[in-house]
C-alpha cells in the first residue's frame, strides 16, 4: 500500500505525486446563533497526500480542531464536501480508515494499559489472542513495554497520552489524526514524544493530520503546514516544508528550521492583521 | 497500617459511639419504665429501696423499653433454645424476611437496569417512563401492600413472591435512578472515542457505558436492599403472615409483648447491616482496582 521506504527517503516528502488521502472541497461549517452565526470554517479547500504529515496551527478559534473533527466525522459541515480515502467521513470512519488521538488521553479507568490498547481491536472482533498480541506490540512500539499491566493512573501525563496513540496504531489505520495531543504536557516531554512521533511517521509513512498550536512543533513534525486564522475560521496558507524526511531534535537550529518558522509565524500575523 | 494504628483509628470511636449509646439506652430505660414498675411490681410488695427500682426497671417482664441486656438474652434465648425449623426461633423469622427481600431485592436491580437501559437508549422512553417512575414512588408503600397482597393472592400466588413484589416496589427506583446517571457518566470524549471506532451500541454499552455505572451502581443497591427489607417487613404486616419479622412484630403488639418486637427490631436492623455489608463486599471484589482516574 505505501511506497517503499528507500523510495520515499530519496524523495522529496511533498511528492505531489501520492494519491490524495483526504481531500476538502469548499467547506463551510457554520454554528446557528441568536443574534450571528458563527462562522466556524469558511470556503476550506484542501488535499492531503498519502505520507505527509500535515499539521494545522492557528490561534484558538480558527477552526482547526473543527476542520479536524469534519474530517474525522465528528462535526456534520454545513455546505462543501470532504472526502477521507476517496470516501465520506462517515464511511471511513465505518471502514476504520483513521486512528484519532484526542487532546486528552483518553484511557478508560478501569481497564489496564493493554486492556485499553486492545479496546478498538476488541469493537472490531479481532480474535482475544490476536489482540494480545497486538497491543503488546503496539506498546513495545512507543516504548512502553513493561507497562502492560499498570492501570492509566499509576503512568504519567506523558505515557498517557503514549498509550492513546499506541491505541490509535493497534489497527493500522492508514491516517492518524491527532488534535494537540501533547498540549497538556511539559517541554522535555513534548519534544520527547514529537521525536517518537517523527519516527513513527518516517518508520511508517503514514498519513498524519496534526493540530497544534506550536511553531515549532508543527515546522519540526510537517511536512506541509496549513495557516488559520479566525474569524471566519480559514486557510491563510499553505507551506510546504523543505526540511528532510528524516530529523532529529537538532534541526530545528538549522538556518533552514529557523526559516521556515519564520515564515510560519509571518503568516499567522498576516492572517490576523486580514480582517 | 500496625493494628494498634488501625484499632486507635476504628475501634476506639465506634467504641466510644456504642459505649455512650448504652448509657443513654439504660438511662431511657429506666427513666421510662420505673413508675410502671412502682406501680405492679413494687408497691404490692410493701417498702422498697432505691436498687429495688433500679433492678426492677431494668428487668421487668413487659417494660415500655426493654434494657439491652434484656434483648440480648431474649434474641439469645430465641436463637438457641428452639431447632432452627421451630417457629419460635429468631433465626427462622430472620431468614422468611431475609430471602424475601433478597428476592425482592433482585428483581428490583434486574427491573431498575433494564429501565435505565431503555431510558438512556431513547429519548421517547425517557420522557415516556419517567414521570411513571417518579409517581410511582409517591404512593406510600403502606396503602399499596395490602393491594397488591390482594390482588396475587386471588390468582394463586402466596407466600415469598407477593413479599418479593412489594420489595421490588421500593428497590427498582433507586436502582433506575442510579443507573440512568450511571450510563449517562462516560465524558463525551469517551463517547467520541469508541464512535471513532464506529463501535456498535452494544459494544458501547457493555465496554463504556455499564464499566462506568459501576461506581453509582452500588451506593444505589445499599439503599434498595435497605428499602427492600422495609419493603418485606411491611407487606408481612397486613397479612397476619405466619412468619417473618414483620409477622414477630405484629404478634408482639397484640399481645403487649414489648421484648419481642424490640428483638425482631434488633434483628431486623442487624439483617439490615448484614445486608448492606454484603453489598459493600461485592462492590469490593467487583471494582477494587479502581483508583484515582
Amino acid at each position: 500500500m505505501y511506497a517503499p521506504t528507500s523510495a520515499v527517503v530519496t524523495l522529496k516528502p511533498t511528492a505531489s505525486t501520492a494519491r490524495p488521502a483526504i481531500k476538502v472541497n469548499q467547506a463551510n461549517v457554520i454554528y446557528p446563533a441568536a443574534d450571528q452565526p458563527v462562522h466556524a470554517l469558511k470556503d476550506i479547500n484542501l488535499t492531503i497526500r498519502q505520507g505527509e504529515f500535515v499539521s494545522f496551527i492557528g490561534p484558538s478559534g480558527c477552526g482547526k480542531t473543527t476542520l479536524l473533527r469534519a474530517i474525522a466525522d465528528l462535526e456534520p459541515i454545513t455546505s462543501g464536501e470532504v472526502l477521507v480515502n476517496d470516501m465520506t467521513p462517515s464511511e471511513a470512519r465505518q471502514a476504520g480508515a483513521y486512528g484519532y488521538v484526542f487532546q486528552a488521553p483518553v484511557l478508560l479507568p478501569w481497564r489496564t494499559v493493554l486492556m485499553n490498547v486492545m479496546l478498538p481491536l476488541q469493537i472490531q472482533g479481532v480474535p482475544p489472542e490476536r489482540c494480545d498480541e497486538i497491543a503488546r506490540e503496539q506498546l513495545a512500539r512507543v516504548g512502553l513495554k513493561g507497562f502492560e499491566k499498570k492501570f492509566p493512573w499509576q503512568l504519567s501525563g506523558g505515557m498517557q497520552q503514549r498509550v492513546s496513540i499506541a491505541r490509535a496504531l493497534g489497527f493500522e489505520p492508514k491516517i492518524l489524526m491527532m488534535d494537540e495531543p501533547f498540549g497538556a504536557l511539559d517541554e522535555l516531554t513534548r519534544d520527547n514524544l514529537n521525536q517518537q512521533l517523527q519516527q513513527l511517521w518516517f518508520n511508517a509513512q503514514r498519513t498524519m493530520v496534526f493540530v497544534t498550536h506550536s511553531i515549532s512543533e508543527a515546522v519540526y513534525l510537517s511536512t506541509k503546514i496549513v495557516v488559520m486564522s479566525p474569524r471566519p475560521g480559514r486557510i491563510v496558507k499553505v507551506i510546504d516544508s523543505p526540511l528532510p524526511a528524516q530529523r532529529t531534535l537538532d534541526i530545528r537550529d538549522t538556518p533552514a528550521f529557523l526559516q521556515l518558522a519564520a515564515e510560519v509565524r509571518e503568516a499567522l500575523v498576516e492572517g490576523h492583521h486580514d480582517h | 497500617m500496625t493494628i494498634n494504628r488501625r484499632l486507635q483509628l476504628h475501634a476506639l470511636p465506634v467504641g466510644t459511639v456504642l459505649l455512650a449509646a448504652f448509657i443513654l439506652w439504660y438511662l431511657l430505660a429506666f427513666a421510662l419504665n420505673a413508675s410502671g414498675v412502682i406501680d405492679r411490681v413494687l408497691a404490692p410488695r410493701g417498702p422498697w429501696t432505691s436498687g429495688d427500682l433500679i433492678y426492677a426497671s431494668l428487668n421487668a417482664s413487659r417494660p415500655l423499653l426493654p434494657a439491652p441486656h434484656q434483648l440480648m438474652v431474649d434474641i439469645w434465648n430465641s436463637i438457641t433454645g428452639w431447632p432452627v425449623t421451630s417457629p419460635r426461633t429468631l433465626l427462622l423469622h430472620t431468614w422468611v424476611t431475609a430471602s424475601a427481600a433478597l428476592t425482592g431485592f433482585a428483581m428490583g436491580v434486574v427491573l431498575g437496569v433494564l429501565l435505565a437501559i431503555c431510558i438512556v437508549h431513547s429519548r421517547t422512553l425517557d420522557k415516556a417512563l419517567m414521570p411513571w417512575i417518579v409517581a410511582s414512588q409517591t404512593i406510600p408503600v403502606l396503602a399499596i401492600a395490602p393491594i397488591v397482597l390482594i390482588i396475587l393472592g386471588s390468582v394463586g400466588i402466596t407466600g415469598l413472591l407477593p413479599k418479593a413484589t412489594i420489595a421490588m416496589y421500593l428497590c427498582f427506583f433507586p436502582v433506575t435512578i442510579a443507573t440512568v446517571q450511571g450510563l449517562r457518566s462516560p465524558q463525551k470524549m469517551e463517547m467520541e472515542l469508541v464512535y471513532t471506532y464506529a463501535a456498535r451500541r452494544l459494544d458501547t454499552f457493555w465496554m463504556v457505558r455499564l464499566p462506568s455505572s459501576l461506581p453509582y451502581l452500588f451506593p444505589a443497591f445499599r439503599v434498595a436492599i435497605a428499602s427492600g427489607l422495609v419493603g418485606t417487613m411491611v407487606a408481612e404486616l397486613p397479612t397476619g403472615a405466619q412468619a417473618g419479622l414483620g409477622a414477630r412484630l405484629l404478634t408482639g403488639s397484640y399481645y403487649g409483648n414489648t421484648l419481642q418486637i424490640w428483638s425482631a427490631l434488633v434483628m431486623a436492623s442487624l439483617l439490615g447491616l448484614f445486608l448492606t455489608g454484603l453489598v459493600t463486599l461485592t462492590e469490593r471484589l467487583v471494582i477494587r482496582q479502581r483508583k484515582g482516574a
